[in-house]
């Protein structure tokens, strides 16, 4: 099972948990704790190095958007992202009392994007390699929020 | 005081921003420098310290060949957006010490079409961020001034009326790159780059050079014919909290930017207030930049802006004209040689040699802030 994440995610340093139940790795700062993503080794805010990871909290309020229009070069870019290329959205994600996370967003019509819109973790496959899976957020169906 | 009002700009000299096929940096380098000596009435030979320097153009103290082989002193700098404002900061100092008494600045720089390709590991992120497509300088923009926005009231039509002022100022400098005007209703409708911010709201790599001959004492009454005092430069760089590009997290607490401490230390330092400000030109790598940056130099209040811009206060007939020269909008972004430029536009607006752009009011103080990545900033104040 392990093994068959491993292959599946674009970098399990930076994705935990299951492809069910996706978790991103971050850090926290045992002397001020102030969480970090991805994890780093010394904290950014008072420069301790008793930095441990953590798995981020899987829902957050939308912080801000934007829908990226044009291809991104490659690299860093996967080619094949390009030539298939669809307008995505991008975002940061607040997790409360954690961080703001930058991500994928699987919405990427203007009109349905809110700053402080319920979030939730999912992961999509990587644009031009269909065989890894990245991290991304989806907006909370109105039912669950 | 520190003894910075004893320091004042006798000389200035720039190479037409754009592209220019055929002249390589270092040449505009040299030219620039030239025509600032000529400015000042005076040759290189005058001159006891230099600096300067280009993002990807080459060593500036390799144009000393192009200038003659003096001896000077020339220190080399290559510290990204803030090249220009640490050379400048370096010179003043050495004058304010009295270890010089006239000094030469330069930038300048040539990027090619379609620069700025960074990579991941380059800035220490995994390869998964631009394999996911998160590793894109346009996108940072957005996603900063559209949060902006909405925690301060901003409309897209101000967006747009940054942009649509600089290319009607462009189109007055013979030195800019842009200098077709476009309406307030162009801009809106243009290609959507990334959400608010269309192909005409953001500024382009570019070409060019600006020189700055800086004089103390007594030897700046011998050199210039209208003194322009630079009477403060600062400059600082990001704390924890700022939101920089390429940041796949950015914390909850949020700190002071780079520019509001740099500018809050370049006010204090010249014992003059955002208040007394007659003309500036800040970073305005898109529309959004000088929109947040109006703020944070403490040129107005956060949200401030919407009436400001809407009421036509920033343009060169307004209250507070901004980016008098076109800005980086229309002149692009030569890394090395943006930051002077400001202050080349600053002199001329406050000696009244600004022609078609002069700003019609008496301008007697002039603020200059410039900005780039990872989160530096540098600030000058310079009166007459
Ligand atoms: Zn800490």
């Amino acid at each position: 099972m392990t093994e068959t994440r491993q292959r599946l995610m674009i970098d399990p340093e930076v994705i935990g948990g299951t492809a069910q139940a996706p978790r991103l790795i971050g850090s926290v700062c045992a002397r001020c704790a102030t969480v970090t993503f991805p994890r780093q080794r010394s904290c950014p805010r008072c420069t301790s190095e008793d930095v441990h990871p953590r798995e981020l909290a899987t829902r957050g309020e939308l912080w801000s958007w934007t829908i990226q229009c044009f291809p991104p070069k490659a690299p860093p870019y996967l080619p094949g992202g390009v030539e298939e290329f669809e307008p995505y959205g991008v975002g940061y994600i607040e997790l409360p009392g954690e961080v703001r996370v930058e991500a994928r967003l699987t919405e990427s019509d203007p009109e349905r994007l809110r700053i402080g819109m319920p979030m939730e973790l999912t992961l999509v496959p990587v644009p031009g390699a269909p065989d890894k899976l990245t991290f991304a957020f989806e907006p909370v169906p109105e039912a669950e929020r | 005081m520190s003894g910075g009002g004893d320091v004042a700009v006798v000389g200035v000299g720039i190479h037409a921003f754009g592209r220019h096929d055929g002249v390589t940096g270092l040449e505009m380098g040299a030219i620039a420098a030239r025509r600032a000596l000529a400015d000042a009435g005076i040759t290189w030979q005058d001159i006891d310290f230099a600096a300067g320097g280009s993002d990807a153009a080459g060593n500036a103290d390799t144009s000393v060949s192009m200038l003659g082989l003096t001896g000077v002193p020339f220190i080399n700098v290559k510290n990204g957006c803030a090249t220009g404002g640490t050379a400048l900061t370096t010179a003043h100092a050495m004058l304010v010490s009295g270890a010089a008494e006239v000094a030469l600045v330069v930038g300048f720089d040539k990027h090619p079409r379609g620069a700025f390709n960074p990579l991941p590991e380059e800035w220490g992120i995994g390869s998964w961020y631009g394999e996911t497509g998160l590793m894109l300088t346009t996108q940072f923009f957005a996603l900063k001034i559209q949060r902006y926005m909405a925690e301060y009231g901003i409309s897209d039509s101000t967006l747009a009326k940054v942009a649509s002022k600089a290319f009607a100022n462009g189109a007055r400098n013979e030195n800019a790159w842009r200098r077709t005007p476009l309406s307030e209703a162009e801009i809106l409708g243009a290609r959507m780059v990334n959400h608010p911010l269309t192909q005409y709201m953001f500024c382009s790599p570019g070409e060019g050079a600006v020189a700055l001959v800086l004089a103390r004492g007594s030897r700046v009454r011998e050199l210039a014919r209208v003194p322009v005092y630079l009477r403060s430069v600062a400059f600082r760089t990001r704390r924890f909290g700022s939101f920089e590009v390429f940041s796949p997290s950015i914390p909850i607490e949020s700190a002071p930017s780079a520019t509001s401490e740099a500018a809050a230390v370049a006010f204090e330092e010249a014992g003059i207030g955002p208040g007394d400000v007659d003309v500036a030109q800040i970073q305005d790598t898109e529309s959004g930049a000088e929109v947040m940056h109006l703020a944070e130099t403490g040129l107005c209040e956060h949200g401030e802006q919407e009436s400001l811009i809407q009421s036509g206060a920033t343009e060169l007939g307004g209250r507070l004209p901004i980016n008098t020269d076109g800005g980086c909008l229309a002149c692009g972004e030569p890394i090395g040689a943006s930051g002077l430029r400001q202050v080349h536009e600053v002199v001329l607006q406050l000696r009244g040699e600004a022609g078609e752009r002069q700003v019609p009011k008496e301008c007697r103080v002039g603020f200059t802030q410039v900005y780039g990545a990872p989160g530096v900033s540098a600030c000058t104040v310079l009166t007459v």
